[in-house]
């Protein structure tokens, strides 16, 4: 897995935490107001409020919350709306199996990744269990 | 925080035999949990037949909402219920199918008016 780096060009929006239920509920709308801003269509900011949704609530639901990092800048030329997700929680033990599609049915307790992963145009994960997990997902404009 | 949620209480109406139920905010987990046990209750209490729900104001449905609409589907629909989802935004319906998410067992409508019709018929039908 690729390491995630970070790119100084690009513009911080935000560093917000995830901590309360309406913490998701207040960033995923941040995040929204972002992509309206950045002139994406009605899907396609539906698209990206509806992941970082899922992602905020596998921060508050299996690390205890987390950090979330809201950036816009050029990725390979293109304009992007870039949000990362930060936890220090137990991380995920078998990514694999938890990139799986199908792995989030039945009880709901998968962590729903593959799904988000097909709403947004880039979308990358490092982990490491004991020390947490870092989502990247990107949504191009 | 509790405050919050005591605030955003979303009213059940009853007209005749359905309950309708408008959410008209960002909903946050427990609140949504709170509306599932809600909407149960008030079903108990009044016998309603049908319960339609319009979320023509979210502007996305997650996996946690989803789940807790089709959960409460089919817990109505034990307790001689059914329930109608009414007037999904179009983004929200396409998204929900890209994140993979089914809902079994939940019936929609494009607006309150056919939601309504729907019922109705069902609940004539049962006379029959």
């Amino acid at each position: 897995m690729d390491e995630i780096t970070f790119d100084n060009n690009w513009e911080q929006l935000g560093k917000y935490p995830i901590q309360t239920e309406h913490d998701i509920v207040k960033v995923r709308q941040l995040v929204r107001h972002y992509a309206k801003e950045a002139r994406m269509g009605i899907v396609e900011q539906t698209r990206v409020t509806t992941a970082v949704s899922e992602l905020f609530r596998n921060m508050y639901n299996y690390a205890g919350g987390g950090e979330v990092l809201i950036e816009r800048g050029v990725v390979e030329s293109k304009r992007a709306l870039i949000v990362t997700c930060l936890d220090e929680g137990p991380g995920i033990e078998d990514l694999e199996l938890a990139m799986k599609d199908g792995y989030t049915s039945g009880m709901g307790m998968g962590y729903g990744l593959p799904g988000t992963k097909r709403l947004v145009d880039r979308f990358e994960i490092q982990t490491k269990v004991g020390k947490g997990t870092t989502v990247r997902i990107m949504k191009w404009r | 925080m509790d405050l919050a949620l005591h605030e955003k209480k979303i009213p059940i109406i009853k007209i005749h035999d359905f309950l309708i139920v408008s959410i008209q905010v960002d909903m946050h987990d427990k609140l949504a949990i709170q509306l599932q046990a809600q909407i149960l209750e008030e079903i108990e209490k009044t016998g309603a037949k049908g319960v339609l729900i319009d979320i023509s104001v979210l502007e996305m449905v997650d996996s946690f909402i989803g789940r807790m609409l089709s959960g409460m589907a089919s817990m109505a629909s034990i307790m001689d219920a059914a329930v109608v989802i009414v007037g999904m935004q179009p983004a929200v319906a396409i998204t929900l199918v890209e994140l993979g998410l089914e809902m079994p067992g939940v019936d929609t409508a494009l607006n309150m008016e056919k939601g309504i019709e729907m019922l109705q018929e069902r609940l004539d039908s049962e006379f029959i």
